[in-house]
């Protein structure tokens, strides 16, 4: 199902929550709403969910107006940040209880619920673990429930709230797989909201990033990282060192840095340099830096230290390219690639 | 579009809403507002004179004065034993800690005629110590004695089923510090423990003194009923609606009434200064 | 609700023992901590606790245990001590019933809805802890009585509420009201609204939430507030007998009747009575205790 959020406005108590957002999610897409706290992706997500009500604009569910509609009657799976499972119910009665409410005419029957739990339960790898309450779970076994309580109806589309957030580091690598697998076994059209870049980047179809209310980009992880859209993607999807400076006649100057910037008018400007972008220069070429701490990180070697203009900046070279540097030595660097966008 | 159905999931329809709102002010106007009502109305009906003297007239101060005397026993006792209670419950571990807890709520369960039974039993003219404290003429059953031990008793765990659950949630960080830069147990009392229990223990003083000023029951079956004697302000109020003299039992009843209203504000007010959630009695 | 992690699971049982245990000498019934003044706070609290409570409350089971079995048997089961029994704890039940139906909607309107003078009405449902119980009860009385304000209105109808077991009912009500209210206030205040989004995001109607939702989460509170207000029922004195009428075998409630037999000088039977009325005391205490564990199961 296409989901189409068009011209959302939100305020909570006068403070802008959402600020003219559209986006617009296909059919079984795996899509991520990316951004700090604060800048709205719960809240969108919540609106899709029908647990806020926008001010202005509309939510579709294919061509369906499903603005006012509420959360009982859009049929969408919604995983909490916190899993909200019912403490009082086993885990199986927690996966069957959207089933269990449902009139008596659409409701199926005790067997086939029994049947639909013991699936999923297979699908989220919780077999066995029917009879338990949600205290005698880990974490990351909570969230499979939530998930599986999620799924059981059958939702037209799947919303998960941080659904990594209260884990810790190597559950939360293990799930996030197993996300991928179950939404590639289900093909439910999935929205999930983190403020983990590296989440979204690794497992999403396509990334939306917000800030303050506002979706700055939307488009695949390989685009919002290679081709951002302007200096907020820039510096929040993946690292970049940022120099201060001017464009005057398409060329940045700033920070000890020249650089090509083709169609950037003329005024201030900002320069964003990954750190795996700046490489070790000839002369007269680039700007000399003081490497103050060294450390290899696998087969990358991280630098970090000052430029001669005392901006800190940080660089990775590959391990063969560093040999004998140490602390204290002082280089060349200069950026293969850079982007620049207007202050 | 069905405007009607944008109401939050965490909510209930309207008219909902509204029908549970109209049953609950019903409830509480018939059970709790209107008794109140009713005893100034019923002071006032012959007007302002003939209430303010039921309770200008000597046995009504007379009565006020004991009721006075009580609480300003018992509500100091209880406080100091509340606090030396919840300084060796909540400071320290040992066994049979909830079994100790219990005892020192057990009050709470007793019948308050009960509770005054038993000093009857004990210090009554057949009861245990009956016959030593006629020949040496102490009367403690039918005196004030009697009535202030009874009110001791049914007050006895308001201060320290405040104290004790706030300060094992405050723990004893602060007063493992003090000790180890040399205060002394009672400075360290002082200095930190007491600053972080006042306003529950004037909370739990002041649940403590309503009901001592209050307490009905077991006052009544130690008390003798003397009047201008051993007669406490709820006693009086009994004997005088007991005569039929509604006048002077409802304005005695209305000081008492006044009295529950500031603290009822007293409460509010502390609750503001220090929010929780407990049950009081 | 927190957020629960693999590790702190498992890290929940065994909590200071390993840090704080002393090097132990043979049995101690406390650990050693660096606190001081246990010695002397625990002796205060034992002296004070046995003299006003735990010796004068053995008087009365020793009073009643010296008088033989079978003379305790007829004092506190006479037909007269059998029907006060029936009606202190029927209207103590049914009181409790009432306040448990009426004290739900209080609580969830006092956490959940907002309306205008709520900080009078939350300072008014203590007004039965803060009231003297006589001045309630001749209230109460007056009120309910034939010619009084709502005893008037229900007259006509054949209602009588003052001097019949109605009115004890009533002036439980009153007595119990709070109970209720107050320790079911807490626990709505820390129920999720994540737990109710999610149950209507799977579908449930708003009754659903609550019937299969709320009031599950709800009930140990509940019935732990109806137990309380039950137990205070079952003793209370100074509210009932205003408004009770008194009449043997038919509106004295179990208290008055100590009283009575204390005034003819019947000591035993007193404390026969007393001695029922303890047990069923101690008896409700082990049930709200029972409650208050099960709840915590779950959390």
């Amino acid at each position: 199902m296409t989901i189409t959020a068009r011209d959302i406005e939100k305020t909570f108590d006068r403070y802008p929550a959402l600020n003219g957002v559209t986006l617009e999610i296909a059919e079984g897409e795996l899509l991520a709403l990316l951004g700090p706290s604060g800048s709205g992706k719960t809240t969108l997500l919540r609106l899709i969910a029908g647990l806020e009500f926008p001010e202005k604009g509309q939510i579709l569910f294919d061509d369906q107006d499903m603005t006012l509609a509420g959360a009982a009657d859009r049929r969408v799976g919604f995983v909490f940040q916190q899993y909200a499972l019912f403490r009082h119910m086993t885990v199986a009665r927690n996966v069957a209880f959207g089933l269990d409410v449902r009139k008596r005419a659409q409701r199926p029957s005790k067997e086939e619920i029994l049947k639909r739990v013991d699936e999923l339960l297979k699908l989220v790898e919780l077999d066995g673990l029917g009879k338990r309450f949600p205290n005698q779970l880990s974490g990351g076994q909570r969230q499979r429930v939530a998930l599986a309580r999620a799924l059981a109806v059958n939702p037209r589309v799947l919303l998960l709230d941080e659904p990594f957030g209260a884990l810790d580091a190597t559950v939360r690598k293990s799930l996030r797989k197993e996300l991928r697998r179950i939404h590639d076994a289900t093909g439910v059209t999935t929205i999930f909201v983190t403020h983990d870049q590296e989440e979204a980047l690794e497992l999403a179809d396509r990334v939306a990033i917000l800030n303050l209310g506002r979706i700055e980009q939307v488009g695949t992880p390989t685009e919002v990282y290679d081709a951002p859209s302007g200096p907020f993607v820039c510096g929040f999807v993946g690292a970049a060192n940022r120099f201060e400076g001017d464009v005057q006649a398409e060329r940045f100057t700033g920070g000890g840095l020249t650089l090509a910037a083709p169609g950037v008018a003329n005024g201030s400007a900002t320069a964003f340099v990954r750190p795996h972008d700046l490489v070790p220069a000839a002369d007269g070429d680039g700007f000399d830096v003081v490497a103050h701490r060294v450390t290899a990180q696998g087969p990358v070697v991280h630098i970090e230290g000052l430029t001669l203009a005392g901006l800190p900046f940080e660089a990775h070279f590959a391990r063969e390219n560093a040999q004998g540097l140490a602390p204290g030595a002082k280089l060349r660097l200069a950026p293969s690639k850079a982007y620049v966008f207007p202050a | 579009m069905k405007r009607a159905t944008a109401r939050l999931a965490t909510e209930e329809p309207a008219w909902i809403k509204a029908l549970i709102l109209a049953v609950v002010a019903t409830f509480l106007v018939l059970v709790l507002i209107l008794p109140m009502v009713t005893v100034f109305v019923e002071a006032l009906r012959r007007g302002v004179g003939p209430a303010l003297e039921a309770i200008r007239e000597p046995d009504a101060v007379a009565a006020m004065k004991l009721t006075l005397l009580t609480a300003a026993i018992a509500v100091p006792f209880n406080a100091f034993f509340g606090i030396c209670a919840a300084w060796a419950v909540a400071k320290h571990e040992f066994r049979f800690k909830p079994f100790l807890i219990t005892l020192i709520d057990l009050p709470f369960s007793v019948s308050p005629v009960v509770a005054g039974l038993i000093y009857v039993l004990v210090f009554g003219a057949q009861g245990w110590f009956g016959e030593w404290l006629i020949d040496h003429d102490i009367k403690i059953i039918f005196a004030t004695p009697g009535i202030v031990l009874a009110t001791v008793f049914v007050t006895f765990p308001f201060v320290a089923r405040e104290l004790i659950p706030l300060m094992q949630e405050q723990g004893v960080d602060e007063e493992e510090a003090a000790v180890s830069l040399g205060a002394s147990g009672l400075r360290t009392f002082w200095s930190v423990t007491a600053p972080n229990i006042r306003w529950a223990l004037l909370y739990g003083m002041l649940l403590c003194n309503a009901r001592a000023m209050g307490e009905f029951g077991a006052v009544s079956v130690v008390s003798g009923h003397i009047r201008g004697m051993t007669n406490t302000m709820p006693l009086h109020v009994e004997i005088l609606y007991n005569e039929y003299n509604f006048v002077g039992a409802f304005a005695v009843a209305g000081v008492l009434c006044g009295l529950a209203v500031v603290t009822l504000t007293l409460k509010t007010l502390l609750e503001v200064a220090q929010p929780h959630g407990r049950v009081g009695h | 609700m927190t957020a629960p992690t693999d590790r702190n699971i498992v890290a929940n049982a065994p909590q200071r023992t390993a840090v704080q245990a002393a090097p132990r000498r043979g049995w101690t019934w406390r650990r050693r901590s660096a606190i001081p003044g246990f010695g002397l706070t625990m002796g205060v609290t034992l002296a004070i606790l046995s003299c006003i409570v735990l010796i004068p409350l053995s008087a009365v089971i020793l009073r009643s245990a010296g008088q033989g079995p079978a003379d305790f048997l007829s004092a506190a089961f006479s037909e007269r001590a059998f029907t006060a029994y029936r009606l202190s704890f029927g209207a103590a039940l049914v009181a409790a019933l009432i306040n448990g139906l009426f004290g739900l909607p209080t609580a969830w309107a006092m956490v959940r809805y907002q309306f205008p003078g709520k900080a009078a009405v939350n300072a008014i449902i203590d007004l039965p802890f803060a009231l003297p119980t006589a001045v309630a009860g001749i209230a109460l009385a007056s009120l309910y009585a034939e010619n009084g304000w709502v005893g008037g209105l229900l007259a006509p109808l054949g209602v009588k509420v003052a001097y019949t077991p109605l009115g004890v009912i009533i002036a439980l009500t009153f007595i119990g009201l709070p109970f209720v209210v107050r320790t079911l206030e807490p626990v709505m205040r820390d129920l999720s609204h994540d737990v109710e989004e999610a149950a209507a995001s799977l579908g449930a109607s708003r009754l659903d939430t609550i019937l299969r939702v709320i009031m599950p989460s709800l009930a140990p509170a509940w019935v732990t507030g109806f137990a309380m207000a039950f137990a205070r029922g079952v003793g209370e004195y100074g509210s009932v007998i205003f408004i009770a009428g008194n009449m043997p075998y038919k509106s004295e409630i179990a208290p008055l009747l100590i009283i009575i037999e204390l005034e003819q000088y019947d000591y035993a039977g007193a404390a026969a009575i007393a001695v029922v009325m303890l047990l069923v005391s101690f008896a409700m205490l082990f049930v709200i205790n029972a409650i208050q564990a099960y709840a915590r199961r779950f959390a």
